[in-house]
């Protein structure tokens, strides 16, 4: 019998939390910076107690100005630091859009290689929070179109910890973002030791053999419970869990899907645009005939975003009932 | 705030510490810069190059804070303007070429326009077309020296008028105010942005004067004159190399040319304006002085206009004689290693 590794039941914001403070400890090019990163321990008191340890070079509070959040963090990536910039809340991150966009993604390529930006942005995003209109966006559809940037969407404590060593080890820009409803909804076990899970690679949650559903963060365990309750109607269900959004795992999604048949995308992001777009183009180029069904994208609704009253956020959000009902459907079809 | 003058051309000359040969180098580096400079555009009449960039007019600007920047230590981050700087702290005139001919080995191997050079070598850092986006650049660079204890090093990040109006540009003022960090903001002035002048950009035309506001030393300069900017530029440098922390300093100067290749000049701008400043020329004005004051002859001015000249076309003809990148060069330095491009 195999000893199992030491190992602490986390959630989602501990886990962020562990992964940063390793880092700091680890490397000492590693450096936080955002708006109150520092003295507040930053809002979901992801960094508390770090300015104490590390002191204010390390985890330097800023002015309120996200462009040059990213903007600094670029410039010390280019210089050789490992900056993790922390962008407050998702919904935040348009002001520092050119930066990551128009800069960080471009640095390598447009020197050909001679400068490159070794450097993370984290940020939360998503609903279900009661964060009304701009504390809920999500915006990885806004970042995805552009080659130069990686994209990660963990769900779980354990990919958190091994995605977030891994971006902060890439020798490019790392978008991570973190499902602010998943902070302290989600726990499980997660080694102490030091591991990194490889961006690009999916998870398969849950093998199943009628229909292939692909998600990711909050909903992700949404689509396992969901795929679980079927389970007991006889009804099998492969639930994937992208993880990275950009690499995207394709060969996780076609070989699922030439099993299966059929495929469901869901995301709280909405459709028009979205990851579920290039998921159901790319699977039409790539395996058009392997599909006994139409595809079907079920997402948040085609609107600005999501209401500060319940009715008006719980329309928005996706629910687990709401899954099961379509992914029904889809495997009597 | 102070604004610094053009010292009179007659009298002894204050030269800021300056040697003969500093001097000399100075000028080597405007008359580089001038004929470069209209190299790019002469190639560009006879169609051999798409674009070309000018800089006429900001020869001494970027001489002089070139002397003021040392090599192996410093680091810039310039703009797209900054052919006379570049060359002044390394960058050859091959380099140059390769960058206007758009080579495969040219340092970004033929993706960025002319004139936006970069290079590790000399410490000149990548910048975009993007408009104050290099500045939070340059401030994070610099936060790097300040976090790695590197004293007697700085940063030089330069940048247009216009581009003051920019939100980064402000943002990165006040974040380097903040931290006190090793970095001159420089501005060349010219007076105008593309087809904008000035006094459409901002309310209040002294651009150092917004130096106070953020907590730091502005300067006004005559960007005409080389050794006064040396002396401007040299001063910031200094201070940011002891840990006094950054300054803004601004040299009033002129754009000669149309802003590039593409652009018309005469549809916003009266041929007069144009010739009032060309009659204070910072070229032959450098001419005089170091003749007035017996640094060079005539005849030594006019041998190293032949030798500026030769070196040249010989950077000309070699770099056109290069290869173009290959298409499959398209895919690659998009992330490190191979990039598996979607589709
Ligand atoms: C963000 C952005 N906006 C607009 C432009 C187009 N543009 C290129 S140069 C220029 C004028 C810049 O003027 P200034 O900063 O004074 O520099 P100069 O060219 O006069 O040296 C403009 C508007 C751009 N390149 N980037
Ligand atoms: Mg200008």
């Amino acid at each position: 019998m195999a000893i199992a590794a030491p190992s602490k039941v986390m959630t989602n914001v501990e886990a962020v939390r562990a992964t940063l403070y390793d880092a700091l400890k680890r490397d000492d090019r590693v450096l936080i910076l955002g708006e109150d990163v520092g003295n507040r321990g930053n809002v979901f008191l992801i960094t508390k107690g770090f300015i104490e340890e590390f002191g204010a070079e390390r985890v330097i509070d800023t002015p309120i100005a996200e462009a040059s959040i990213v903007g600094v963090a670029v410039g010390m990536a280019m210089e050789g630091l490992r900056p993790i910039a922390e962008i407050q809340f998702a919904d935040f991150i348009y002001p520092a859009f050119n930066q990551i966009v128009g800069e960080a993604a471009k640095i390598r390529y447009r020197s050909n290689g001679e400068y490159t930006c070794p450097m993370v942005i984290r940020t939360p995003y998503g609903g279900g929070v009661r964060g009304a209109l701009s504390h809920s966006i999500s915006v990885e559809a806004l970042f995805y179109h552009v080659p130069g940037l990686k994209i990660v969407a963990p769900s779980t404590p354990r990919d958190i910890k091994g995605l977030l060593n891994t971006a902060i080890e890439d020798p490019d820009p790392v978008m991570f973002l973190e499902h602010k409803r998943t902070y302290r909804l989600i726990k499980d076990e997660v080694p102490d030791e030091y591991f990194t899970i490889p961006l690009g690679k999916a998870n398969v949650l849950k093998e199943g053999s009628a229909l292939t559903v692909v998600s990711y963060g909050l909903n992700a365990h949404q689509a396992l419970e969901a795929a679980q309750r079927l389970e007991g109607e006889g009804l099998s269900v492969e639930v994937i869990d992208l993880r990275s959004i950009r690499p995207m795992d394709r060969k996780a999604i076609l070989d699922s899907l030439r099993k299966t048949h059929k495929l469901l995308v869901i995301h709280e992001d909405n459709k028009f645009g979205g990851i579920g777009a290039e998921i159901s183009a790319m699977v039409a180029e790539e395996a058009l005939f392997e599909l006994d069904a139409p595809i079907r994208r079920l997402c948040g609704p085609d609107v600005p975003a999501m209401g500060y009253a319940l009715p008006l956020e719980e329309e928005f959000m996706i629910s687990t009932d709401r899954m099961a009902e379509v992914m029904r459907e889809m495997v009597k079809y | 705030m102070t604004t610094t003058s053009t010292p009179a051309t007659t009298g002894t000359l204050e030269r800021y510490g300056l040697s003969d040969d500093q001097l000399r180098v100075i000028l080597h580096t405007m008359l580089m810069q001038r004929q470069l400079d209209n190299r790019g555009f002469q190639l560009n009449r006879q169609g051999k190059i798409p674009f070309a960039l000018g800089s006429e007019g900001h020869e001494a600007i970027q001489a002089g804070a070139a002397m003021a920047f040392i090599r192996g230590k410093d680091i810039l981050a310039p703009y797209y303007r900054d052919l006379g700087l570049a060359v002044g702290i390394g960058f050859t005139p091959l380099e140059v070429l390769l960058s206007l001919f758009a080579r495969a080995a040219d340092h970004n191997g033929g993706r960025q326009f002319p004139n936006h050079y970069s290079s590790r070598r000399i410490g000149m850092m990548s910048f975009s077309s993007i408009l104050a986006a290099q500045i939070p650049h340059a401030v994070g660079a610099a936060y790097a020296l300040q976090y790695r204890k590197e004293s007697g090093r700085a940063v030089l990040v330069t940048f247009g008028d216009g581009t003051t109006s920019e939100g980064e540009w402000h943002e990165s003022m006040n974040f380097a105010a903040v931290h006190r960090l090793p970095i001159v903001f420089l501005c060349e002035n010219n007076q105008w942005a593309i087809s904008t002048p000035l006094s459409k950009q901002m309310g209040q035309p002294n651009i150092c004067k917004r130096a106070e506001g953020y907590g730091m030393p502005g300067e006004q300069f005559d960007g005409f004159d080389p050794i006064v900017t040396y002396d401007v530029v040299n001063r910031a440098m200094q201070r940011a190399r002891s840990g006094s922390g950054p300054s803004l300093v601004e040299g009033m100067c002129y754009r000669f040319l149309a802003h590039s290749t593409d652009d018309d000049d005469r549809t916003y701008r009266t041929r007069e304006e144009v010739e009032v400043q060309r009659a204070n020329d910072p070229v032959p004005r450098f001419e005089r002085v170091l003749i007035e004051n017996k640094i060079m002859t005539a005849e030594e001015i006019d041998a190293l206009r032949k030798d500026v000249l030769r070196e040249a076309n010989e950077a000309t003809d070699e770099a056109e004689a290069m290869p173009y990148p290959q298409a499959s060069d398209l895919y690659t330095n998009v992330h490190e290693g191979a990039w598996e491009p979607w589709q």
